[in-house]
């Protein structure tokens, strides 16, 4: 049998896709636009320890509500202001990005490894697959939203939790993907000369077709990571993903309601991070999918 | 017809026996059994506990104890609150009309804004208007919706009362408290409308405002993205171009000719923003105090009130899955391609 595997013959495999890839992705302002901010709130995580100028959860009861230094009351010592129990919103901000990537690499990760498995499964094994997407459907029919909060509401409240919840919900989209994009592949020549080869199955799964069905699958994740970062700071904000103390972007909004009228950059700067963040990635997400797979262009 | 429509319908019903199951299973999985959950932190004495398990049939095995929900679910049975001890059922039906008031509003401002935004994109492709249109509905699909509410209170409920205090909306709840309206169809527009008392239908509709625009948000975002892709590619079809050589007017090219056809897949996306729309109202009710079903969720999950999560979610899921039936059975209406595909 070992003669006969196939000497991947791919012969003219363009030696400079990802110099092609770069080339389609930068074409896109917004998307390149998308990317520098993206690495802007990486590089913000990661060093956060550095540039935060206070410990996040520090309470300076001498400093409560104190406005950003431009504003009137404001000092250089806490550059956004402190919230109402005296903490540093800056570096809140700051840790809040570890957390937000974190909670958005995770999920991400949580939900794409079953639902890419689970959907390769669906086309390979027809009877199988008729079952899997029975149970996606009923998954599909629950409000995305709602379906993390009945997830929470069975697991309890906590950042896991979160990262858990919004994880079981992104897995149907991945499984009807990956199933759609399979079945599409298996009809291809070489699929059939793989399996003439005498590929096993796990093989021809895992190293014949899923290469071709990674463009949709990337992009889907890259989009999967903004909701993902959403869907978070929502539960955050119902009191059902992080808990206070912890600085998730979110959780800091929960009780900034309270001071509207009194410290508008209580409100104002987690929402900002929440929004730029993820259309920094939506941003790119866009750029990916123009780039990688020109068949979903239109949606 | 009869049988494309019986065959969405046949396979309707393995998702809501699998949404059952899942609302079933949700009080199971809990840590503890459902008596302990509802005793709370009290603890119980044996004998009453191991009765009380038997007057609620939790004592018989699994499939029967979900048979007897199923069939009680059927009816209409989702049992009684832990705290208000009203039926789930009635109780969801106080509060719908409120989500439904809201929703239709937030939906309704949606399309109208999204297709017209759209359309004009589509038309004008590649100018200014066409990359304002799309930039900003990448920044409202990517706005947290709840934090848009609260910028817009901060905004109505503190400079606008500086400004222009008559310009300055509502922030919470449905009506002004000096208004006394029976609920007659519970939803405020209509009850204040039939009550002929003066003011009344305006503080409604103005309490209406603010949460119809956060709640719209989203799907306004969705429909102008799509109609706009849709709309361009119908304009690029033969019949356009025969529409436009025969001399009609270039309104009546987009808006009769174009619009019609591109509106098609508009009316899908719009079947599938139902769950969007439904997950919003979770925020949308939270922040601005609108009591509907959403916040009643909310809370039931912060009381620990099992049944309602329990009703509440079968309900919610039932709603999309007959919302989503009745956008494909319309789309099979609407094209008959649908309706003959095997």
């Amino acid at each position: 049998m070992s003669a006969v595997l196939p000497v991947e013959e791919t012969s003219a495999a363009p030696p400079s896709s990802l110099l092609d890839f770069w080339h389609h992705f930068s074409g896109n302002k917004g998307a390149v636009a998308g990317l520098v901010v993206f690495v802007f709130v990486i590089l913000c995580a990661l060093l956060a320890g550095v540039l935060a100028p206070h410990s996040p959860i520090e309470q300076y009861r001498d400093a409560l509500l104190t406005p950003p230094m431009w504003a009137e009351g404001g000092s250089a010592r806490f550059i956004l202001g402190t919230d109402d129990i005296g903490r540093d919103m800056l570096s809140r901000l700051l840790h809040g990005a570890r957390l937000s990537l974190m909670i958005g690499f995770v999920a991400v990760l949580l939900s794409m490894l079953p639902g890419v498995a689970l959907g390769l499964t669906a086309a390979f094994f027809p009877r199988l697959g008729v079952l899997i997407l029975r149970l996606m459907d009923v998954m599909l029919a629950l409000p995305s939203l709602l379906l993390a909060i009945a997830v929470v509401a069975i697991l309890g409240p906590g950042l896991l939790n979160t990262m858990l919840a919004i994880a079981i919900v992104a897995v149907p989209s991945y499984v009807r993907l990956v199933r759609a994009s399979a079945m599409a592949e298996l009809t291809r020549d070489y699929v059939v000369a793989s399996r003439l080869a005498g590929a096993g199955t796990a093989r021809l799964m895992f190293n014949t077709v899923l290469p071709n069905c990674m463009a949709p699958v990337i992009v889907t994740a890259t989009l999967g990571f903004s909701d993902a970062i959403l869907a978070a700071a929502a539960l955050g904000f119902l009191g059902l993903g992080a808990q206070p103390p912890t600085p998730e972007w979110g959780t800091m909004l929960a009780s900034a309601r309270d001071y509207i009228e009194r410290a508008n950059w209580v409100v104002t700067f987690p929402g900002l991070a929440i929004l730029v963040t993820v259309l920094a990635i939506n941003l790119m997400g866009d750029g990916l999918r123009d780039a990688l797979d020109p068949r979903m262009k239109k949606l | 017809m009869l049988g494309f429509i019986l065959r969405r319908l046949a396979l309707v019903i393995p998702t809501f026996l699998g949404i059952t199951l899942l609302a079933f299973s949700l009080i199971h999985l809990i840590p503890g059994d459902p008596v302990q959950v509802m005793a709370g932190e009290r603890r119980l004495d044996p004998a009453f506990h191991a009765e009380v398990l038997q007057r609620l049939g939790l004592d018989r095995p699994l499939w029967e104890q979900y048979l007897a929900y199923l069939w009680k679910a059927l009816h209409f049975d989702l049992g009684a609150s832990f705290v208000t001890h009203e039926a789930v059922w009635s109780e969801f039906l106080k509060l719908f009309p409120a989500t439904l008031e809201l929703s239709v509003c937030a939906l309704l401002l949606a399309v109208v804004i999204g297709v017209l935004a759209g359309v004009l994109a589509a038309i004008k492709r590649g100018s200014v208007l066409d990359h304002g249109v799309m930039g900003l509905s990448l920044t409202g699909f990517s706005m947290p919706i709840f934090w848009w509410g609260l910028l817009l209170i901060m905004f109505c409920s503190v400079y606008m009362r500086e400004w222009a205090p008559a310009w300055a909306l509502p922030v919470s709840g449905r009506l002004a408290l000096e208004f006394d309206i029976a609920p007659r169809t519970g939803f405020m527009l209509i009850d204040t409308w039939l009550s002929g008392e003066p003011g009344a239908f305006k503080s409604a509709l103005s309490h209406l405002v603010l949460p119809s625009i956060v709640l719209g948000t989203v799907p306004l975002a969705v429909i102008a993205r799509m109609t706009r892709s849709s709309m361009l590619e119908v304009l690029r079809e033969d019949y356009v171009r025969t529409a436009r050589a025969k001399g009609l007017s270039p309104s009546r090219v987009v808006f009769v000719h174009a619009l019609r056809n591109a509106l098609v897949p508009v009316i899908t996306v719009i079947g599938l923003l139902v769950g969007t729309l439904l997950g919003g109202a979770v925020l949308t009710e939270t922040i601005f105090s609108w009591p509907g079903v959403g916040k009643w969720l909310i809370d039931a999950i912060s009381r620990r009130d099992y049944p309602v999560v329990q009703g509440g979610i079968l309900i919610v899921a039932t709603l999309v899955i007959v919302v989503n039936l009745l956008v494909d059975v319309m789309y099979g209406f609407i094209n008959p391609r649908i309706r003959h595909a095997k």
